[in-house]
Protein backbone atom coordinates (compact mmCIF):
# COMPACT_ATOMS: atom_id res chain seq x y z
CA UNK A 1 0.00 0.00 0.00
CA UNK A 2 1.08 3.71 -0.36
CA UNK A 3 2.30 5.21 2.97
CA UNK A 4 2.70 8.92 3.80
CA UNK A 5 5.66 8.61 5.96
CA UNK A 6 5.30 11.24 8.37
CA UNK A 7 8.46 12.51 10.76
CA UNK A 8 7.08 10.47 13.86
CA UNK A 9 7.90 7.25 12.14
CA UNK A 10 4.31 6.61 11.74
CA UNK A 11 2.64 5.83 7.90
CA UNK A 12 -0.78 7.15 6.97
CA UNK A 13 -2.76 5.82 3.97
CA UNK A 14 -4.04 9.67 3.63
CA UNK A 15 -2.60 13.03 3.29
CA UNK A 16 -5.24 15.72 5.15
CA UNK A 17 -4.44 18.82 6.10
CA UNK A 18 -7.19 19.76 9.30
CA UNK A 19 -8.63 22.90 9.82
CA UNK A 20 -9.78 22.50 13.31
CA UNK A 21 -12.39 25.04 15.22
CA UNK A 22 -11.57 25.01 19.20
CA UNK A 23 -15.36 26.15 19.95
CA UNK A 24 -18.59 26.48 18.21
CA UNK A 25 -17.87 29.99 18.13
CA UNK A 26 -14.47 29.33 15.37
CA UNK A 27 -16.65 27.24 13.69
CA UNK A 28 -18.00 29.54 10.96
CA UNK A 29 -14.43 30.62 10.49
CA UNK A 30 -12.71 27.60 10.08
CA UNK A 31 -15.62 26.21 7.68
CA UNK A 32 -15.08 28.99 5.52
CA UNK A 33 -11.52 28.46 5.27
CA UNK A 34 -12.47 24.76 4.26
CA UNK A 35 -15.07 25.58 1.92
CA UNK A 36 -12.74 28.73 -0.02
CA UNK A 37 -9.79 25.96 0.11
CA UNK A 38 -12.47 23.67 -1.95
CA UNK A 39 -10.15 21.08 -1.97
CA UNK A 40 -10.76 17.34 -0.47
CA UNK A 41 -7.68 16.84 1.33
CA UNK A 42 -8.60 20.27 3.55
CA UNK A 43 -11.10 18.89 6.09
CA UNK A 44 -13.01 20.15 8.70
CA UNK A 45 -12.72 19.42 12.33
CA UNK A 46 -13.71 20.59 16.14
CA UNK A 47 -15.15 20.39 19.42
CA UNK A 48 -17.90 23.06 20.06
CA UNK A 49 -17.34 23.11 24.06
CA UNK A 50 -16.02 25.89 25.50
CA UNK A 51 -15.57 24.31 29.15
CA UNK A 52 -12.20 22.53 29.09
CA UNK A 53 -12.55 18.20 29.09
CA UNK A 54 -9.10 15.88 29.35
CA UNK A 55 -10.78 13.36 27.17
CA UNK A 56 -11.46 15.66 24.05
CA UNK A 57 -7.95 17.48 24.77
CA UNK A 58 -6.13 14.13 24.66
CA UNK A 59 -8.48 12.63 21.54
CA UNK A 60 -7.71 15.75 19.72
CA UNK A 61 -4.10 15.51 20.14
CA UNK A 62 -4.28 11.97 19.09
CA UNK A 63 -6.59 13.22 16.03
CA UNK A 64 -3.81 15.92 15.01
CA UNK A 65 -0.89 13.49 15.30
CA UNK A 66 -2.86 10.53 13.04
CA UNK A 67 -0.62 8.99 10.39
CA UNK A 68 -3.45 10.60 8.10
CA UNK A 69 -3.04 14.17 9.02
CA UNK A 70 -0.19 15.81 7.17
CA UNK A 71 -0.69 19.24 8.67
CA UNK A 72 -2.80 21.47 11.26
CA UNK A 73 -4.56 25.00 11.03
CA UNK A 74 -5.74 25.40 14.74
CA UNK A 75 -8.59 28.61 15.19
CA UNK A 76 -9.85 29.65 18.16
CA UNK A 77 -11.76 32.25 19.24
CA UNK A 78 -9.63 33.54 21.63
CA UNK A 79 -11.24 33.25 25.01
CA UNK A 80 -12.53 29.19 25.25
CA UNK A 81 -11.00 26.61 27.43
CA UNK A 82 -9.48 24.43 25.31
CA UNK A 83 -5.30 24.84 25.79
CA UNK A 84 -4.17 25.48 22.42
CA UNK A 85 -1.11 25.86 23.48
CA UNK A 86 -0.77 22.31 24.71
CA UNK A 87 -2.21 20.87 21.69
CA UNK A 88 -0.10 23.18 19.14
CA UNK A 89 3.04 21.89 21.25
CA UNK A 90 1.69 18.08 20.82
CA UNK A 91 1.40 18.35 17.03
CA UNK A 92 4.45 20.09 16.39
CA UNK A 93 6.55 17.92 18.13
CA UNK A 94 5.52 14.66 16.18
CA UNK A 95 7.02 17.09 12.99
CA UNK A 96 4.36 18.34 11.81
CA UNK A 97 3.33 21.37 10.67
CA UNK A 98 1.04 23.09 12.42
CA UNK A 99 -0.29 26.72 12.82
CA UNK A 100 -2.71 28.43 15.50
CA UNK A 101 -4.87 31.68 14.67
CA UNK A 102 -6.87 33.13 16.96
CA UNK A 103 -10.24 35.33 16.00
CA UNK A 104 -10.06 37.71 18.52
CA UNK A 105 -5.92 38.74 17.54
CA UNK A 106 -6.37 38.45 14.06
CA UNK A 107 -8.80 41.31 13.45
CA UNK A 108 -12.17 39.24 13.72
CA UNK A 109 -13.99 36.83 10.63
CA UNK A 110 -12.84 38.49 7.37
CA UNK A 111 -9.31 38.68 8.16
CA UNK A 112 -8.90 35.42 10.02
CA UNK A 113 -10.58 33.97 6.94
CA UNK A 114 -7.97 35.43 4.28
CA UNK A 115 -5.23 34.91 6.64
CA UNK A 116 -6.20 30.74 6.99
CA UNK A 117 -6.60 30.52 3.12
CA UNK A 118 -2.97 31.90 3.26
CA UNK A 119 -1.57 29.57 5.67
CA UNK A 120 -3.71 26.41 4.42
CA UNK A 121 -1.83 27.07 0.59
CA UNK A 122 1.37 26.91 2.26
CA UNK A 123 0.79 24.15 3.99
CA UNK A 124 -1.13 21.90 1.24
CA UNK A 125 2.49 22.63 -0.57
CA UNK A 126 4.34 21.25 2.46
CA UNK A 127 2.13 18.55 2.64
CA UNK A 128 2.86 17.54 -1.33
CA UNK A 129 6.54 17.05 -0.15
CA UNK A 130 5.66 14.32 2.12
CA UNK A 131 7.79 11.06 1.17
CA UNK A 132 6.05 7.69 -0.15
CA UNK A 133 7.09 4.67 1.36
CA UNK A 134 5.33 1.15 0.76
CA UNK A 135 3.18 -0.01 3.44
CA UNK A 136 2.35 -3.57 4.93
CA UNK A 137 -0.49 -5.03 6.19
CA UNK A 138 1.23 -5.48 9.29
CA UNK A 139 1.19 -1.36 9.85
CA UNK A 140 -2.36 -0.83 9.35
CA UNK A 141 -4.73 -0.73 12.36
CA UNK A 142 -8.42 -1.24 11.10
CA UNK A 143 -11.29 -0.77 13.53
CA UNK A 144 -15.13 -1.84 12.94
CA UNK A 145 -18.63 -0.08 13.84
CA UNK A 146 -22.37 -1.01 12.89
CA UNK A 147 -24.90 1.43 12.46
CA UNK A 148 -28.47 1.25 11.35
CA UNK A 149 -28.21 -2.01 12.05
CA UNK A 150 -31.57 -4.39 11.23
CA UNK A 151 -32.40 -8.49 11.11
CA UNK A 152 -30.00 -8.90 8.31
CA UNK A 153 -26.52 -7.15 10.25
CA UNK A 154 -25.94 -10.30 12.47
CA UNK A 155 -26.08 -12.95 8.97
CA UNK A 156 -24.29 -11.13 6.66
CA UNK A 157 -22.36 -7.72 7.29
CA UNK A 158 -21.29 -8.41 10.52
CA UNK A 159 -19.67 -12.01 10.73
CA UNK A 160 -17.99 -10.67 6.73
CA UNK A 161 -16.45 -8.11 8.39
CA UNK A 162 -15.53 -10.87 11.34
CA UNK A 163 -13.99 -12.90 8.49
CA UNK A 164 -12.26 -10.11 7.57
CA UNK A 165 -10.87 -9.16 11.19
CA UNK A 166 -9.36 -13.04 11.32
CA UNK A 167 -7.60 -12.40 8.44
CA UNK A 168 -6.39 -9.13 9.04
CA UNK A 169 -4.92 -10.43 12.42
CA UNK A 170 -3.37 -13.85 10.85
CA UNK A 171 -1.25 -10.91 8.60
CA UNK A 172 -0.44 -9.30 12.34
CA UNK A 173 -2.80 -5.94 11.17
CA UNK A 174 -4.47 -4.46 14.03
CA UNK A 175 -8.12 -4.62 14.47
CA UNK A 176 -10.22 -2.66 17.16
CA UNK A 177 -14.17 -3.45 17.44
CA UNK A 178 -16.46 -1.33 19.67
CA UNK A 179 -19.67 -0.08 21.64
CA UNK A 180 -19.70 -2.41 24.78
CA UNK A 181 -23.28 -1.70 24.77
CA UNK A 182 -23.94 -3.52 21.82
CA UNK A 183 -22.29 -6.57 23.39
CA UNK A 184 -24.55 -6.98 26.56
CA UNK A 185 -26.24 -10.30 26.52
CA UNK A 186 -22.41 -11.55 24.78
CA UNK A 187 -20.17 -11.11 27.35
CA UNK A 188 -19.72 -14.81 28.49
CA UNK A 189 -19.59 -15.80 24.95
CA UNK A 190 -16.70 -13.25 24.25
CA UNK A 191 -14.58 -13.68 27.48
CA UNK A 192 -13.63 -17.38 26.43
CA UNK A 193 -12.03 -15.80 23.55
CA UNK A 194 -9.95 -13.50 26.35
CA UNK A 195 -5.41 -14.43 25.40
CA UNK A 196 -5.72 -14.37 29.31
CA UNK A 197 -8.33 -15.25 32.54
CA UNK A 198 -7.59 -11.26 33.81
CA UNK A 199 -8.63 -10.25 30.64
CA UNK A 200 -11.94 -12.55 30.71
CA UNK A 201 -12.93 -10.58 33.91
CA UNK A 202 -12.22 -7.27 32.51
CA UNK A 203 -13.61 -7.69 29.52
CA UNK A 204 -17.38 -8.55 31.55
CA UNK A 205 -16.78 -6.17 33.50
CA UNK A 206 -16.68 -3.55 30.86
CA UNK A 207 -20.13 -5.04 29.42
CA UNK A 208 -21.69 -4.65 32.89
CA UNK A 209 -20.49 -1.47 32.94
CA UNK A 210 -21.65 -0.15 30.08
CA UNK A 211 -25.55 -2.09 30.99
CA UNK A 212 -25.48 -0.03 34.26
CA UNK A 213 -24.73 3.29 32.34
CA UNK A 214 -27.55 2.49 29.57
CA UNK A 215 -29.59 1.54 32.34
CA UNK A 216 -28.97 5.28 34.21
CA UNK A 217 -29.64 6.45 30.99
CA UNK A 218 -33.30 4.75 30.58
CA UNK A 219 -32.57 3.90 27.14
CA UNK A 220 -30.21 0.93 25.07
CA UNK A 221 -28.06 1.34 22.41
CA UNK A 222 -30.75 0.31 20.40
CA UNK A 223 -32.66 2.49 18.25
CA UNK A 224 -36.02 2.66 16.03
CA UNK A 225 -34.99 1.05 12.62
CA UNK A 226 -33.31 -1.34 14.38
CA UNK A 227 -36.82 -2.76 15.37
CA UNK A 228 -38.38 -1.80 12.11
CA UNK A 229 -35.72 -4.24 10.94
CA UNK A 230 -36.54 -6.84 12.72
CA UNK A 231 -34.30 -6.40 15.93
CA UNK A 232 -36.39 -6.87 19.25
CA UNK A 233 -33.66 -6.33 21.97
CA UNK A 234 -30.62 -5.45 22.69
CA UNK A 235 -29.12 -8.57 23.59
CA UNK A 236 -30.39 -9.85 19.85
CA UNK A 237 -28.66 -6.65 18.66
CA UNK A 238 -25.74 -7.42 20.51
CA UNK A 239 -25.04 -11.28 19.10
CA UNK A 240 -24.95 -9.99 15.69
CA UNK A 241 -22.87 -7.19 16.75
CA UNK A 242 -20.60 -9.27 18.30
CA UNK A 243 -19.80 -11.41 15.10
CA UNK A 244 -18.35 -8.21 13.74
CA UNK A 245 -14.95 -9.31 16.19
CA UNK A 246 -14.34 -12.63 14.20
CA UNK A 247 -13.19 -15.59 16.14
CA UNK A 248 -9.71 -14.85 16.98
CA UNK A 249 -8.12 -13.91 20.33
CA UNK A 250 -9.01 -11.19 22.14
CA UNK A 251 -6.12 -9.28 23.07
CA UNK A 252 -6.79 -6.16 25.47
CA UNK A 253 -9.14 -3.51 26.32
CA UNK A 254 -8.61 0.61 25.12
CA UNK A 255 -10.34 2.99 25.74
CA UNK A 256 -10.95 6.11 23.39
CA UNK A 257 -7.69 7.40 21.91
CA UNK A 258 -5.32 4.68 23.75
CA UNK A 259 -3.41 3.08 20.81
CA UNK A 260 -3.10 -1.05 21.17
CA UNK A 261 0.23 -1.94 23.00
CA UNK A 262 1.20 -4.65 20.57
CA UNK A 263 -1.07 -6.51 17.36
CA UNK A 264 -3.62 -8.05 17.78
CA UNK A 265 -7.57 -7.95 18.37
CA UNK A 266 -8.94 -4.66 21.02
CA UNK A 267 -12.09 -4.48 21.89
CA UNK A 268 -12.71 -0.74 23.06
CA UNK A 269 -14.64 0.33 25.92
CA UNK A 270 -16.54 3.37 25.05
CA UNK A 271 -18.33 4.20 27.97
CA UNK A 272 -17.50 6.59 30.31
CA UNK A 273 -16.09 5.74 33.87
CA UNK A 274 -17.71 6.53 37.27
CA UNK A 275 -21.47 8.27 37.38
CA UNK A 276 -23.11 9.23 34.19
CA UNK A 277 -21.86 12.74 33.90
CA UNK A 278 -22.00 14.09 30.47
CA UNK A 279 -24.88 11.98 28.61
CA UNK A 280 -24.84 8.99 26.45
CA UNK A 281 -21.42 7.46 26.04
CA UNK A 282 -21.65 8.27 22.23
CA UNK A 283 -24.68 10.01 20.83
CA UNK A 284 -24.43 9.01 17.23
CA UNK A 285 -22.23 6.53 14.63
CA UNK A 286 -19.38 9.27 13.59
CA UNK A 287 -18.22 10.13 17.54
CA UNK A 288 -17.73 5.62 17.91
CA UNK A 289 -16.03 6.13 14.32
CA UNK A 290 -14.39 9.51 15.54
CA UNK A 291 -12.32 7.18 18.63
CA UNK A 292 -11.64 4.42 16.34
CA UNK A 293 -9.70 7.41 14.17
CA UNK A 294 -7.91 8.58 17.99
CA UNK A 295 -6.97 5.08 18.45
CA UNK A 296 -5.21 4.91 15.28
CA UNK A 297 -7.27 3.59 13.13
CA UNK A 298 -6.55 3.89 9.12
CA UNK A 299 -9.72 2.68 8.03
CA UNK A 300 -13.55 2.14 9.74
CA UNK A 301 -15.67 -0.63 8.38
CA UNK A 302 -19.17 0.30 8.75
CA UNK A 303 -21.64 -2.31 8.80
CA UNK A 304 -25.49 -1.06 8.10
CA UNK A 305 -28.65 -3.10 7.57
CA UNK A 306 -30.97 -0.32 7.22
CA UNK A 307 -28.58 2.20 5.13
CA UNK A 308 -26.17 5.19 7.00
CA UNK A 309 -24.90 7.14 4.33
CA UNK A 310 -21.77 8.93 6.13
CA UNK A 311 -18.04 8.73 5.65
CA UNK A 312 -15.54 10.30 8.03
CA UNK A 313 -13.11 13.27 8.22
CA UNK A 314 -9.39 11.82 7.84
CA UNK A 315 -9.87 8.01 7.78
CA UNK A 316 -11.84 6.27 4.98
CA UNK A 317 -14.97 4.70 5.94
CA UNK A 318 -15.86 1.56 4.17
CA UNK A 319 -20.16 0.60 4.24
CA UNK A 320 -20.61 -2.70 4.53
CA UNK A 321 -24.92 -3.38 3.51
CA UNK A 322 -25.80 -6.38 4.76
CA UNK A 323 -29.69 -6.44 3.62
CA UNK A 324 -30.22 -6.91 -0.06
CA UNK A 325 -32.96 -4.34 0.00
CA UNK A 326 -30.99 -1.91 1.56
CA UNK A 327 -28.46 -2.32 -1.34
CA UNK A 328 -30.83 -1.97 -4.07
CA UNK A 329 -32.13 1.37 -2.79
CA UNK A 330 -28.91 2.97 -1.63
CA UNK A 331 -26.20 1.53 -4.12
CA UNK A 332 -24.19 4.78 -4.42
CA UNK A 333 -23.87 4.72 -0.77
CA UNK A 334 -22.39 1.09 -0.26
CA UNK A 335 -18.54 -0.47 -1.18
CA UNK A 336 -19.72 -3.74 -0.53
CA UNK A 337 -22.90 -5.81 -0.75
CA UNK A 338 -23.30 -8.09 1.94
CA UNK A 339 -26.67 -9.01 1.11
CA UNK A 340 -25.43 -11.36 -1.42
CA UNK A 341 -24.97 -13.62 1.49
CA UNK A 342 -28.86 -13.32 2.35
CA UNK A 343 -30.04 -13.42 -1.39
CA UNK A 344 -27.35 -16.93 -1.29
CA UNK A 345 -25.56 -16.19 -3.66
CA UNK A 346 -22.20 -15.07 -1.56
CA UNK A 347 -20.93 -16.59 1.16
CA UNK A 348 -20.15 -14.87 4.38
CA UNK A 349 -16.44 -15.99 3.71
CA UNK A 350 -16.22 -14.36 0.21
CA UNK A 351 -17.86 -11.22 1.40
CA UNK A 352 -15.18 -10.55 3.86
CA UNK A 353 -12.74 -11.49 1.40
CA UNK A 354 -14.12 -8.54 -1.07
CA UNK A 355 -13.67 -6.16 2.04
CA UNK A 356 -10.15 -7.33 2.54
CA UNK A 357 -9.28 -6.53 -1.51
CA UNK A 358 -10.76 -3.32 -0.97
CA UNK A 359 -9.36 -2.27 2.11
CA UNK A 360 -5.76 -2.88 0.30
CA UNK A 361 -7.30 -1.06 -2.46
CA UNK A 362 -8.20 2.14 -0.23
CA UNK A 363 -4.57 1.29 1.36
CA UNK A 364 -3.55 2.06 -2.17
CA UNK A 365 -5.59 5.40 -2.42
CA UNK A 366 -8.81 3.83 -4.02
CA UNK A 367 -11.78 6.43 -2.86
CA UNK A 368 -14.36 4.86 -0.92
CA UNK A 369 -18.34 5.85 -1.64
CA UNK A 370 -18.57 8.10 0.91
CA UNK A 371 -15.12 9.97 0.29
CA UNK A 372 -16.45 10.60 -3.26
CA UNK A 373 -19.26 12.24 -2.43
CA UNK A 374 -17.85 14.80 0.49
CA UNK A 375 -18.82 12.61 3.53
CA UNK A 376 -16.13 14.20 6.07
CA UNK A 377 -18.58 14.02 8.93
CA UNK A 378 -16.86 14.65 12.67
CA UNK A 379 -17.83 14.22 15.86
CA UNK A 380 -16.34 15.11 19.55
CA UNK A 381 -18.05 15.78 22.78
CA UNK A 382 -17.23 15.59 26.58
CA UNK A 383 -16.88 12.29 28.05
CA UNK A 384 -14.44 11.39 31.44
CA UNK A 385 -12.22 8.22 31.59
CA UNK A 386 -10.50 7.30 34.43
CA UNK A 387 -7.11 6.92 32.95
CA UNK A 388 -7.78 9.62 30.04
CA UNK A 389 -6.44 12.27 32.33
CA UNK A 390 -3.74 14.70 32.22
CA UNK A 391 -0.94 11.97 33.16
CA UNK A 392 -1.33 10.05 29.81
CA UNK A 393 -1.25 13.13 27.94
CA UNK A 394 2.16 13.67 28.01
CA UNK B 1 -36.02 -19.20 -4.31
CA UNK B 2 -39.11 -20.31 -2.06
CA UNK B 3 -36.66 -22.74 0.32
CA UNK B 4 -34.74 -19.85 0.77
CA UNK B 5 -36.81 -17.51 2.19
CA UNK B 6 -36.34 -17.86 5.86
CA UNK B 7 -33.03 -19.11 7.88
CA UNK B 8 -32.43 -21.43 10.97
CA UNK B 9 -29.38 -20.05 12.24
CA UNK B 10 -28.58 -22.30 15.02
CA UNK B 11 -30.26 -25.85 15.35
CA UNK B 12 -31.69 -25.20 19.17
CA UNK B 13 -32.99 -21.65 17.67
CA UNK B 14 -36.74 -21.58 18.16
CA UNK B 15 -36.91 -18.81 15.92
CA UNK B 16 -36.07 -18.64 12.24
CA UNK B 17 -35.20 -15.47 10.12
CA UNK B 18 -37.04 -14.01 7.36
CA UNK B 19 -34.79 -13.45 4.21
CA UNK B 20 -36.71 -12.64 1.85
CA UNK B 21 -40.41 -11.22 2.68
CA UNK B 22 -42.66 -13.67 2.67
CA UNK B 23 -46.89 -13.56 3.21
CA UNK B 24 -49.43 -14.94 5.83
CA UNK B 25 -50.78 -18.38 4.68
CA UNK B 26 -47.57 -19.41 3.02
CA UNK B 27 -45.92 -22.12 3.73
CA UNK B 28 -42.30 -23.01 4.51
CA UNK B 29 -40.45 -26.21 4.39
CA UNK B 30 -37.72 -25.61 6.94
CA UNK B 31 -36.08 -27.43 10.19
CA UNK B 32 -37.83 -31.21 8.95
CA UNK B 33 -41.63 -29.10 9.02
CA UNK B 34 -43.45 -27.49 7.16
CA UNK B 35 -44.36 -23.62 8.82
CA UNK B 36 -47.42 -21.79 7.67
CA UNK B 37 -46.89 -18.13 7.92
CA UNK B 38 -49.73 -16.30 10.48
CA UNK B 39 -48.71 -13.38 9.17
CA UNK B 40 -46.81 -11.12 6.42
CA UNK B 41 -43.24 -10.60 7.05
CA UNK B 42 -40.45 -8.69 5.83
CA UNK B 43 -36.61 -9.18 5.64
CA UNK B 44 -34.82 -9.71 9.12
CA UNK B 45 -37.93 -10.40 11.17
CA UNK B 46 -38.17 -13.43 13.14
CA UNK B 47 -41.21 -16.29 12.95
CA UNK B 48 -41.64 -18.96 15.57
CA UNK B 49 -40.45 -22.21 14.36
CA UNK B 50 -41.77 -24.26 17.51
CA UNK B 51 -44.49 -23.69 20.20
CA UNK B 52 -42.83 -21.30 22.87
CA UNK B 53 -44.43 -20.74 26.20
CA UNK B 54 -44.69 -17.12 27.87
CA UNK B 55 -41.93 -16.43 29.82
CA UNK B 56 -39.52 -18.81 27.73
CA UNK B 57 -36.76 -17.89 26.66
CA UNK B 58 -35.78 -16.80 22.75
CA UNK B 59 -33.05 -18.92 21.05
CA UNK B 60 -31.35 -17.24 17.76
CA UNK B 61 -27.79 -17.90 16.97
CA UNK B 62 -28.19 -20.61 19.54
CA UNK B 63 -28.21 -17.91 22.27
CA UNK B 64 -31.44 -16.23 24.26
CA UNK B 65 -32.29 -12.69 23.20
CA UNK B 66 -34.75 -12.11 25.43
CA UNK B 67 -37.93 -14.21 26.76
CA UNK B 68 -41.88 -14.67 25.57
CA UNK B 69 -44.17 -12.30 27.11
CA UNK B 70 -47.00 -14.20 26.17
CA UNK B 71 -47.64 -17.96 24.16
CA UNK B 72 -46.41 -17.84 20.88
CA UNK B 73 -47.71 -20.25 18.31
CA UNK B 74 -45.43 -21.94 15.71
CA UNK B 75 -45.45 -19.22 12.37
CA UNK B 76 -46.57 -16.62 14.33
CA UNK B 77 -44.77 -13.13 14.64
CA UNK B 78 -41.82 -13.12 17.25
CA UNK B 79 -41.47 -9.04 18.27
CA UNK B 80 -41.79 -6.62 20.33
CA UNK B 81 -45.95 -7.71 21.15
CA UNK B 82 -44.68 -11.07 22.39
CA UNK B 83 -41.02 -10.38 23.58
CA UNK B 84 -38.99 -8.50 25.48
CA UNK B 85 -35.31 -8.21 26.76
CA UNK B 86 -34.23 -9.59 29.74
CA UNK B 87 -31.43 -7.00 30.01
CA UNK B 88 -32.62 -3.49 29.11
CA UNK B 89 -36.13 -2.13 27.73
CA UNK B 90 -35.97 -1.59 23.83
CA UNK B 91 -38.18 1.66 22.33
CA UNK B 92 -39.62 2.58 18.78
CA UNK B 93 -39.87 6.68 18.03
CA UNK B 94 -43.23 6.48 19.68
CA UNK B 95 -42.47 4.84 23.20
CA UNK B 96 -40.55 2.76 25.42
CA UNK B 97 -41.77 -0.74 24.59
CA UNK B 98 -41.39 -4.67 25.93
CA UNK B 99 -41.82 -3.72 29.56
Amino acid sequence: MRGYLRNDGSKGIRNSLVVVYLVECAHHVARSIVNKMDHPDVQLIGFPGCYPNNYALAMMKNICTHPNVGGVLLVSLGCEGFNREYLSDAIAESGRPVNTLVIQQNGGTKNTIAKGITQSQIMLEQLAQCPIEYMHLDELVIGTICGGSDGTSGISANPAVGKCFDRLISADATCIFEETGELVGCEQIMAHRAESPELAKQLINCVVKAENYYAKMGYGSFAPGNAEGGLTTQEEKSMGAYAKSGASQINGIIKPGEKPNKKGLFLMDVVPDGEPMFGFPNISDNQEIVEMIASGAHITLFTTGRGSVVGSAISPVIKICANPETYANLSDDMDINAGAVIEGSKTVKQVGDEIFELIVRVGNGEQTKSEQMGHQEFLLTYKTFDSIGPACLK
Amino acid sequence: MAENKFVQLHPHDNVIVCCQSAQKGEQINIANQVITLDSSVTIGHKIACQDIAAGEQILKYGASIGSATEAIKTGQHVHLHNMKSDYIASHTRHSVTGE
